[in-house]
């Protein structure tokens, strides 16, 4: 039963990760704090905040959060995946019956649980010191994040097959992936990018993700949001098909 | 009944890196069989082809009647591996280890507690592998290997970078997984490891298998020169020795000789010379050539270089 030992396998990667002290605060409490500080101090100086600033902090700036959420999630699966690679661990594993999906399943679960962790922690704080939207649809906004993090996980697979040593996971997951931020149109509008810059945007994977986030954040239906969910979906058939050919184990 | 494993013309290359020239040989029921060489003479290649890990590029390869590559999950449920220089997740704690892998097999896994106590790990169960000493973490991973009750257990390089009572302990864990009626495949450089261990040997260099045999075998039929070394004032000595039937070579320090000569009654012809000529010796002692004496003999060069 390979059940079994994919929920063994996720449970122990979760204590794992709870043990390494630096791992869980760095991705769980400093975005939390992050939000915390830059909202208060942006809503703290603007009492009555100005329209552009306002939807920034009602909206931009929660979705930037839970982006950063997904995104170091992704970066810790990278670098977790070429230290158990280096390690040889990957190695030891293939060499039982476990399916080698499996070993990867187990991690994107707790990546996953981690990411909707981490949101909800944040609402929590968001709720008690900064009460950002009262009417957020939550639930819907957390598989929003979820389904993001999961295609933003396939194109850490295909970092993880390219990096040579686990010394360079993090750096450059992190080259790959934040200035996708600077694109997103969570800061400037696409629209009003130069051409050549919108035509790069369109075929990011983080414009679609933040189109979504910002709708779903701000009541928007499903419906009016099938599109970005497409794409975000064959970035991930893309990126799995890619990395099933690229992926090494050792 | 037929050998557990199996392999005829295996032949493994990394792109123009050619790790296993050609490989044929036939592990049987119940024995440990090692196989022996140098760094690089594609032992871990050959091992890991064996275990389904690897697909070889021509050859064919049997173990408990299974092809390694096809029944690649079938095999693994029934064999007990452990890999060299591999690692755990540093904070993963030795008794989690251990109930992880009980969880990935189909067949019924030995009772983990018990494992642990034979390994001498009980007292260990609750530390992380990352605070684990080699030899302990050596012995984690031969629970890992045995917790399926494998019918086949194979071992690559077990103890490479332990100290020598570390190694002992280990050597007499793996008597005891013969003992239970398994079969084990190992691989060493040691030649000492192997000639403690294995039932027999097989001989690789440059990824060709040289020689298979009994480690006793193999040194008889490679290196049948007998040494004797003792020392006398005795002032007569060296000519009654060169004149002693089978001696090639006298060579003398100081008051101590070096005997050296062919067949089994070397050793016998020198003590009769000794007694028969009252010669008086204040050292006597025999040096017998060893599985480290074949290679050099096979290779031309030492195990060690």
């Amino acid at each position: 039963m390979m059940l079994r030992g994919l929920f063994k396998l996720t449970w122990i990667e979760i204590k794992i990760f709870l043990r390494e002290p630096l791992g869980a605060i760095g991705t769980i409490v400093i975005p939390v704090i992050v939000f915390l500080v830059l909202g208060r101090a942006i809503g703290g100086k603007l009492p009555q905040p100005a329209l552009a600033a306002n939807t920034f902090i009602r909206v931009g700036l929660p979705v930037l959060a839970s982006l950063l959420i997904a995104v170091s999630s992704v970066l810790s699966l990278v670098t977790i995946i070429s230290i158990y690679r280096e390690g040889g661990i990957l190695k030891r594993l293939r060499a039982t019956p476990l399916r080698p999906q499996t070993i990867l399943t187990a991690h994107v679960i707790v990546k996953l649980l981690l990411t909707a962790a981490t949101l909800t922690l944040l609402v929590l704080a968001g709720k008690r010191y900064y009460p950002v939207g009262v009417h957020v649809p939550f639930v819907s906004f957390t598989i929003a994040l979820l389904i993001t993090t999961w295609s933003i996980l396939s194109i850490g697979f295909v970092i993880a097959s390219i990096v040579p040593t686990a010394r360079f996971a993090q750096p450059i997951g992190a080259i790959i992936l934040y200035p996708m931020f600077a694109l997103s149109g969570l800061f400037v509008p696409i629209a009003s990018l130069p051409p050549a810059l919108q035509a790069l945007a369109r075929v990011l994977p983080l414009t679609y993700a933040v189109r979504l986030l910002q709708g779903i954040w701000d009541g928007d239906a499903w419906s009016a949001h099938l599109g970005d969910v497409a794409a975000l979906a064959l970035v991930f058939a893309v990126c799995t098909a890619l990395s099933t050919k690229v992926f090494r184990w050792e | 009944m037929p050998p557990v494993i199996q392999a005829s013309g295996v032949r493994k290359t990394y792109g123009a890196t050619v790790a296993v020239e050609e490989v044929s040989f036939d592990v049987r029921d119940g024995e440990i069989f090692g196989l022996i060489g140098p760094n690089g003479a594609g032992k871990t290649t050959t091992m890991e082809c064996i275990e389904g890990l690897r697909t070889p590029d021509r050859g064919t390869i049997s173990v408990l009647g299974l092809d390694p590559v096809r029944d690649v999950y079938k095999l693994q449920d029934r064999i007990g591996v452990q890999l060299q220089q591999a690692q755990l997740q540093k904070r993963i704690k030795v008794w989690e280890a251990v109930d992880l892998w009980a969880s990935l097999y189909q067949k019924k896994t030995v009772d983990a507690e018990r494992l642990l106590e034979q390994l001498g790990l009980t007292e260990k169960r609750n530390a992380w592998f990352m605070n684990l000493s080699g030899g302990q973490k050596q012995r984690l991973f031969i629970a890992l290997a045995l917790i399926n009750d494998p019918e086949v257990v194979f071992l690559d390089e077990l103890t490479t970078g332990l100290d020598p009572q570390a190694r002992r302990a280990i050597w007499e864990l793996v008597r005891g997984i013969r003992e239970r009626g398994k079969t084990v495949f190992l691989t060493t450089h040691l030649m000492e490891e192997a000639e403690r261990l294995c039932d027999r040997v097989a001989i690789i260099e440059h990824g060709r298998i040289i020689d298979i045999d009994t480690p006793l075998s193999l040194v008889k039929r490679h290196c049948p020169e007998r040494t004797v070394v003792l020392a006398t004032n005795d002032p007569s000595a060296a000519e009654r020795f060169r004149a002693i039937p089978g001696v090639q070579e006298v060579v003398c320090n100081h008051a101590e000789f070096t005997i050296r000569g062919r067949g089994d009654d070397l050793v016998t012809e020198v003590i009769h010379s000794l007694s028969e000529n009252h010669i008086r010796v204040t050292d006597f002692r025999t040096v017998l050539p060893n599985l480290e004496d074949v290679f050099l003999k096979l290779t031309g060069r030492s195990i060690r270089d």
